[in-house]
């Protein structure tokens, strides 16, 4: 298992012009544990830091000097008590000299792993390079440095430097940050290090990679210009999105007791036929089918193999095409990279030249893809120079996957001009707008460009982590809050928008929104949703809220699903019409029936019988409408018996006086009763009444 | 799309209530007919703008009901209506007369329904040339841009992998469709449970236990919306940030005024200065850093190319982007780079090669093609399955052209001097080549060894199953075939490759 393992040795640079950064290195450091414990347990990692008050390393024990250098943690196996000491990291006192932590950190692997070791060895240096380094006794620094550098080749140490920018001029020496810039150059030059700059504490989070993925190639072969030519290259993923990790099911049925439980869930397919569904299906009574129009189409797998697509294993030039004409949102998944077969310079050269004239004359190349053999499909995809500046790093390709034809739905939209004048923003609205493009800007010249893609860590999988291990802790502990940091890659950035508060200011002054009133169902979703823990400063979509439950009442007209008190005959016509159920008609005659019983019960005056004599018109007609005679009339057969038995005699006198009437035949053939009968019901009934 | 039986022809001031039957008639067809997840339409052509113009009084008013309370019904069930309106020459047809109300235009709406409905007929000529995909808003969102200032978007995918369709489980004794059932069974008391809503991570040797809402809770941390947090130059959007298709955004004024014209001024101004935005889109299927790049309308002569809008391409994070370059950078070598000399010979090649007229959507998937031809074969019982062309193969003849193998070969020789033919036919340096050789290496040692038995022999007694796995795995490797499975398999696979 521990084949692969990482050595790490975190080189962390704690002196008191690092101490606003700190949180942040806390973070990253952590994170990076954490991972390595979810995926890399058997890695092993030391922390030293350096600019502390009091010294504590094996060299200063051997040789001297060395002071304010602290072995936090020897190198050990990843745990969770790295993960604590690098949470609560002590304050230094002092400068710190990286130069010294260098050379604690290398003596520390080499000590360790001595040059048996296979697998990696890595040093994490973070500081803010402000501080000089000592003279050496003897040569000079960068004697020193080149000396350091060749140790570290020898014994395969790689090292990656982190330095923290921003707010420059305040107190620093500019003459000692460019020659340390100078002296961490040449180990990049002389080793495989690698520098990164960072200014804002958000790209510091992300300036340390914390998953440790070895890339693997997802082609090695021929890049086939022609049959003739064909270059040697190996094809890699270039991004690859970083899923959240996929937990796995928890079973609490186990007794609390029980030790030993593994607290797994085991999920079980079965296929069961849909006529009978006590009959399972076995796996090889299975056959798949796929959809022709209505009907299924069985197609096992034997017919599958024998008709199948099987294009070769190849990578093959289809031709160059302007750059123009592959626009940008057509890439259409993660990206892969080709770069020259390493060793082959002959390649290089070619794919260096290929490159560079395609840069040149603004071309892409279109190449078809097979990466491996058995590959049920060919993919398409588009080549685009990826030149490097640097001496040491090949030129490459970048390929990014294009759509065929079946990808692409061509649906139609209305042109911007041919929308009418109103919704044509003015001369000075466009203004506004001009402005706040240009200055709400992320990348300005001679600064870091903010929420660079490389330098932007996942909120989301910082906010797991922080979660799991306060979870480790304490089982209960709740959800933590979005930290500020990670804050500017979810909302705006509160300072750059104050710098431009006067072009933010004119723009929404320029413009108006409104919403639209005439919007009956209420599908309101503005801001329906807080950000969990997000302590929302207060302005932003107040207004919106405001408008959601201005909307909201509106939504009482739209549907109606019982008779109320206040009017109900709208609210039975609104039921009648209602058609996504056939219940809402017996529902709505139902509900209608009881209320005027209800009415009619209830109040004695002749008030009341003015209402419940519209409600009775209303079910009458809906009766009709819906060709349901026989309910209305048998209602009113109720309604006579009722009132006879109730004495309401006044109140059938007053329906006579109306000439309301049974459903007839003439008005709804459904309905057993003649004309004459109809009219006569109520007449003939009322003598009976006395 | 049934042809309705019968026709009807609306005569203005006949007491007959023609419209209505149409719609009733169009109803019960659309009911009888299909099942309940087809998408049903009604399209109303008509050059008449008032139907009931010529009726006065009472009974207008309850004709334009009916017609009115049909419409509404046919629209609950579930089938759309959609007016053509066809112009008439001596004057315009005017949709807020009667039929702003049949289709539940509102008043706004109605202005601008009339040049969206020209649209709309030109739409309908298209589509039924093409293979039909409904027009759908994938979702509805907020862009936030500043100080409580949102507009109203509709995102559509425009470009999305075409899969050959879901699969169906079938019985293969009688070809009914299979349920799938999905039980989970607790590993430890093997009792059936309920999906459970305690999810686990391992850490640090212990088990740390999330519930669901916990998880949906961590994964929220924006609201549901699009958040503006700034603009970039285009140059900094690189050719490796990208990570699923692109979504497309256009503005709706549907429920917030004013949005299309903040969006249009929006879109204008990133075009003009060469200019993408930076947001956040927090919804809860995909929370990511997207970019917003405007994209102007393109119009050729066959009709819109490019609609005008903005197109979301998802950002990667840190950990997303792989550092391949750095990891085949030489500690302290140059890569060799090529010479201006190469680079001219290169720029050749290139213009030699050049397709003039690429267009992205100029291919058919070879392997979908293929799989809808087996499929119509074998639905239909047609005897043979028809070939499909496959258009992505590079195109041999243009490359044999005599000027593009001059430039091919001028540009061989200039990277690779004459010493092409050495380089590609060594299996060369590397370690990776030497796993290949190990390979090959067995391959021949299995074939040797192979030859050391009759197979054909063998076969014909039976006694294939008297061999090791081992033994039978040498025929196998020796005839290149997969040398998975179980004895059985293998068998069989030896029995088929000898024709037997």
């Amino acid at each position: 298992m521990a084949r692969n393992r990482e050595g790490l040795v975190l080189l962390l640079d704690v002196g008191p012009s690092m101490h606003r950064v700190l949180p942040e290195v806390q973070k990253i450091c952590s994170m990076l544990i954490q991972k390595k414990l979810i995926y890399r347990k058997f890695d092993e990692v030391g922390i030293v830091i350096f600019g502390a008050e009091d010294t504590d390393n094996e060299l200063t024990i051997e040789v001297g000097g060395y002071e304010h250098v602290v072995v936090l943690r020897n190198i050990k196996v990843v745990d969770g008590d790295i993960v604590e000491a690098l949470q609560e990291l002590p304050r230094g006192t002092v400068a710190g000299d990286y130069l010294d932590a260098v050379v604690v950190g290398m003596d520390m692997l080499i000590k360790k792993y001595q040059l048996t070791n296979k697998g990696k060895k890595r040093i994490c240096l973070i500081t803010d390079a402000q501080n000089p380094i000592k003279d050496p006794y003897k040569g000079t620094k960068d004697d020193q440095v080149s000396t350091i550098a060749v140790q570290m080749a020898a014994h395969g140490v790689r090292m990656e430097t982190i330095i923290v920018r921003g707010r420059l001029g305040e107190d620093i020496d500019q003459r000692i940050v460019d020659e340390n810039d100078h002296l961490l150059h040449l180990f990049s030059e002389k080793t495989s290090a690698k520098t990164v700059y960072v200014e804002s504490p958000t790209s510091l989070l992300g300036a340390l990679r914390t998953r440790d993925i070895s890339p693997v190639t997802i082609f090695r072969g021929d890049l086939e210009i022609s049959p003739k030519l064909k270059i040697k290259v190996w094809v890699y993923k270039k991004t690859s999105e970083e899923k959240f990790p996929t937990l796995k099911k928890y079973s609490d049925k186990a007794p609390p007791t029980d030790k030993y439980a593994t607290h797994e869930v085991k999920v079980d397919y079965e296929y069961k036929s849909v006529e009978d569904p006590s009959k399972v299906i076995p796996p090889n009574q299975r056959i798949k089918g796929y959809r022709y129009g209505p009907q299924v189409v069985p197609i096992s797998s034997v017919e599958w193999d024998a008709f199948k697509f099987k294009p070769e294993k190849s990578v093959k030039l289809l031709g160059f095409t302007n750059a123009s004409n592959i626009l940008r949102h057509y890439y259409m998944k993660d990206v892969n990279i080709f770069i020259a077969e390493p060793g082959n310079a002959r390649a290089a050269i070619a794919v260096s030249a290929l490159a560079r004239a395609m840069k040149e004359l603004n071309k892409v190349a279109i190449v078809r893809c097979v990466w491996r053999q058995g590959q049920g499909s060919v993919v398409l995809g588009v080549l685009t120079p990826n030149l490097s500046e640097k001496d040491k790093t090949p030129d490459s390709f970048c390929f990014n996957v294009l759509p065929f034809a079946e990808d692409v739905r061509e649906f139609q939209f209305p042109s911007f001009s041919n929308f009418p004048a109103s919704w044509q923003p003015s001369e000075q609205q466009q203004q506004a707008a001009d402005n706040l493009v240009m200055m709400l800007d992320l990348a300005p010249p001679g600064k870091e460009e903010a929420l660079l893609p490389e330098f932007t860590p996942n909120p989301i999988l910082e906010r797991f982590y922080h979660h799991l291990e306060l979870k480790s802790k304490q089982p209960d502990a709740a959800v933590p809050p979005l930290d500020r940091t990670l804050k500017k890659i979810t909302e705006p950035d509160p300072q750059l928008f104050s710098e431009s508060k006067s072009v933010v200011e004119a723009f929404c002054k320029s413009f108006e929104v409104k919403e639209n009133p005439k919007l009956k169902k209420s599908t309101r979703r503005l801001l329906q949703e807080k950000p969990s823990g997000s302590d929302d400063e207060g302005g932003y979509g107040d207004t919106s809220n405001a408008l959601a439950i201005k909307s909201d009442e509106s939504q009482l007209l739209a549907k109606a699903d019982k008779i109320g008190d206040l009017t109900p005959v709208q609210d039975f016509e609104a039921m009648m019409s209602r058609r996504d159920n056939p219940d809402w008609v017996a529902k709505a005659i139902k509900d209608m029936e009881n209320k005027i019983c209800n009415m009619v019960e209830n109040c004695k005056g002749g008030d009341n019988y003015c209402k419940a004599l519209e409600c009775l018109v209303a079910l009458r007609k809906g009766c009709i409408l819906e060709q349901e005679p026989k309910q209305f009339n048998d209602f009113l057969h109720h309604l006579f018996r009722l009132c006879q038995e109730k004495k309401l005699g006044n109140f059938w006198e007053f329906l006579a006086s109306k000439e309301l009437t049974l459903i007839s035949t003439s008005e709804a053939i459904d309905s057993e009763v003649t004309e004459d009968e109809a009219k006569n019901f109520l007449v003939k009934k009322l003598p009976k009444l006395e | 799309m049934k042809d309705i039986g019968c026709q009807y022809g609306i005569l203005s001031g006949s007491r007959e209530n023609s419209l209505y039957n149409a719609l009733w008639v169009a109803q019960a067809l659309l009911r009888k007919g299909s099942s309940r997840t087809a998408r049903t339409t009604i399209l109303l052509f008509t050059n008449e703008d008032d139907p009931f113009g010529s009726i006065k009084g009472a009974a207008k008013a309850d004709m334009t009901r009916t017609t009115l309370q049909r419409a509404k019904d046919a629209q609950d069930l579930g089938i759309s209506i959609e007016l053509l309106p066809l112009g008439r020459p001596d004057q315009e047809f005017n949709v807020s007369l009667f039929y702003a109300q049949l289709i539940g235009l509102e008043d706004d709406d109605a202005a601008q329904f009339m040049p969206s409905a020209g649209q709309k007929l030109e739409d309908m000529k298209d589509q039924l040339r093409k293979q039909m995909f409904a027009k759908r808003i994938v979702r509805r969102i907020t862009l936030l841009i500043a100080n409580g200032l949102s507009i109203e978007l509709n995102t559509y995918a425009l470009i999305r992998p075409t899969t050959p369709g879901a699969i169906m489980w079938l019985d293969s004794v009688t070809n009914r469709p299979l349920k799938t059932e999905r039980s989970f069974i607790c590993a430890d008391t093997g009792a059936l449970m309920h999906e459970p809503t305690k999810l686990s991570q391992s850490y640090k040797n212990e088990n740390i236990i999330f519930s669901v809402e916990e998880l949906s809770e961590i994964k929220r941390v924006s609201t549901g919306h699009l958040r503006l947090l700034g603009f970039k130059p285009l140059s900094c959007l690189k050719d490796y940030h990208n990570l699923r298709p692109s979504t497309f955004v256009f503005p709706s004024d549907k429920e917030v005024v004013g949005s299309t014209r903040i969006f249009i001024a929006l879109h204008r101004s990133m075009l003009r200065l060469n200019r993408f935005a930076v947001a956040y889109c927090g919804s809860s299927f995909h929370p990511r850093l997207v970019a917003l790049v405007a994209q102007d309308e393109i119009i050729n002569a066959g009709g819109q190319v490019e609609p005008p809008g903005m197109y979301m391409i998802y950002l990667p994070y840190t950990d997303d982007v792989r550092l391949i370059e750095e990891f085949h950078s030489e500690s302290n070598v140059r890569v060799p780079r090529a010479t201006d000399d190469h680079i001219k010979k290169a720029a050749d090649l290139i213009k030699r090669t050049y397709l003039k007229d690429f267009s992205v959507c100029q291919f058919a998937n070879p392997a979908l093609q293929r799989h809808y031809a087996m499929l119509q074969a074998l639905a239909l019982e047609e005897e043979e399955i028809p070939d499909t062309i496959d258009e992505t193969l590079p195109d041999e003849e243009g490359m044999a052209r005599l000027g593009v193998v001059k430039a091919i070969e001028e540009f061989k020789l200039s990277v690779y001097g004459d010493k092409y033919d050495e380089e590609s036919n060594s299996v060369g340096n590397g370690k990776a080549n030497e796993a290949s050789k190990k390979r090959k290496a067995a391959a021949e040692n299995a074939a040797n060894e192979s030859a050391n038995y009759d197979w054909a022999d063998l076969a014909d007694n039976g006694q294939l199953k008297d061999l090791t796995v081992a033994e039978l795995k040498l025929y196998l490797t020796a005839h290149n075939l997969p040398v998975s499975g179980k004895k059985e398999a293998l068998i069989s696979r030896i029995l088929t490759h000898m024709g037997k």
